[in-house]
């Protein structure tokens, strides 16, 4: 008897319940991996609007770097025009500062440093030392309908690129 | 019942009350100084059952472990007992962690005891149990069979870290913002996945008030329990493996002197 039913290839009734019984198992586990994973994950951020309102151009005299410490930007008014730079050092998140007296950004806890007008090969944002991996990104910035800047966070624009820049 | 005369000594009322059918209903190993009496009290009562029924007299002295793995658990049990209250006075939200961490500090009664104390054992817990690995590393206590027990520990230290840095977030000041934003900017660097687990540990982009609830909730639920749940299977896994460590008990050690006895012995037989 246990030898011809070796040699078919029948699954016996105990089998067959251990694999269904498995097999719901397992799809639950899985269901209830991706239920967690979704629940864990928020639909609806209630955070600032990346997009911020600078106010009024004239604010920002001809070279001049302002850091808006709330919404951890730069507004930048060089020679060539507006533009804008992220406050947050790519390195670890901490939020830079404007070394007037130097005239470049520094990160206050681990020491990167930034350059704000072209020096040489560096363009505005890029690093000039410390342990931050990437330049200071651009933010896209331009002018709304009441001449207010708006520097939208959430977008970075190329380095020194045309439309990076705001001219009045 | 021993009575002698009109006066009863301290042990003898013991004696009375572990006789009593109350006290019987609840301890069934029964009264008695044998051994077996003494290793059925610890086998026999659910919170002892984790540890050995016997222990060598000389690995309790205080040179044998400097009592690391105990004082570890004393601060871990400090900070259990110094938490809960703590939780009865701070809201996890926004508006409101740094000004209920204030009045713990200054208008709750014996609110600054409590969240001193739950701070002290905090950093005495993370430099303990780094004590605990150094000598259990260096004696070689780390050795087969506790390899297992080695790798429990190293789990109970990666989650001593997180309750560490967890609760470092929940004052709301402008430390614990920064080390926050600094530390889980670090889970960003993991590769492929890193910035969706900085997001889901945040429960957002950037530290904020789903951040101070989510840390919050491992700090005080998750956390904890999964501690717990490690620690009674590190000590449980004390006798599994053999009891505290000793040289004498080492495999080599113990064939080496099997071998002596068997030497011994064949030399008598001989004779």
């Amino acid at each position: 008897m246990a030898d011809e039913i070796k040699q078919t290839d029948e699954v016996s009734r105990r089998q067959f319940f251990m694999r269904l019984g498995l097999g719901s198992l397992s799809i639950a586990a899985v269901g209830t991996a991706a239920f967690s994973y979704q629940f864990l994950d928020p639909n609806v951020l209630y955070e600032p609007s990346p997009v911020v309102n600078a106010g009024k151009p004239d604010r920002y005299p001809l070279d001049s770097v302002t850091l808006d410490v709330n919404n951890g930007i730069y507004i930048i008014h060089s020679q060539e025009g507006y533009f804008s730079l992220s406050a947050v050092c790519t390195h670890l998140g901490c939020l830079t500062a404007w070394k007037q007296e130097l005239g470049i950004i520094a990160c206050p806890c681990h020491g990167s440093k930034f350059a704000v007008s072209d020096q040489g090969k560096l363009k505005p944002g890029d690093k000039i030392e410390g342990p931050a991996p990437r330049p200071l990104p651009w933010k896209r910035i331009w002018l709304n309908d009441d001449g207010d800047l708006l520097v939208d966070r959430s977008t970075d624009v190329p380095p020194l690129g045309r439309d990076s820049f705001v001219r009045v | 019942m021993a009575k002698t005369g009109m006066t009863k000594t301290m042990d003898q009322y013991f004696d009375d009350l572990r006789g009593t059918r109350v006290w019987r209903s609840i301890f069934r190993s029964g009264t008695g100084s044998s051994t077996l009496k003494r290793a059925l009290a610890i086998q026999q009562n659910v919170f002892l059952h984790l540890f050995s029924t016997k222990v060598r007299v000389r690995m309790l002295s205080f040179s044998a472990t400097w009592y690391l793995g105990t004082l570890t658990l004393g601060t871990f049990l400090l900070l259990v007992a110094t938490g809960i209250p703590l939780m009865l006075y701070y809201h996890p939200s926004a508006p409101q962690a740094y000004s209920d961490t204030k009045d713990l500090q200054f208008v709750v009664s014996s609110g600054l005891f409590l969240r001193n104390l739950h701070r002290w054992s905090a950093h005495a817990m993370v430099f303990l149990v780094f004590a605990h690995m150094f000598k259990v590393f260096y004696r070689g206590a780390y050795r087969t069979p506790r390899e297992f027990n080695w790798v429990i520990g190293v789990i109970l230290l990666l989650i001593t870290l997180l309750l560490s840095y967890t609760g470092y977030l929940l004052p709301w000041d402008q430390l614990a913002y920064w080390a926050i934003t600094v530390g889980s900017n670090i889970a960003s660097a993991v590769p492929l996945i890193g910035d969706k687990i900085h997001f889901l540990l945040l429960g957002g982009n950037a530290v904020n008030a789903n951040a101070l609830l989510r840390f919050y909730v491992l700090h005080c639920m998750i956390l904890p329990l999964t501690a717990m749940f490690f620690i009674a299977i590190h000590f449980w896994r004390i006798r599994k493996d053999g009891g505290l460590y000793a040289h004498s008990s080492e495999p080599a050690v113990v064939r080496a002197n099997a071998a002596d006895n068997a030497s011994v012995a064949s030399r008598k037989e001989g004779q």
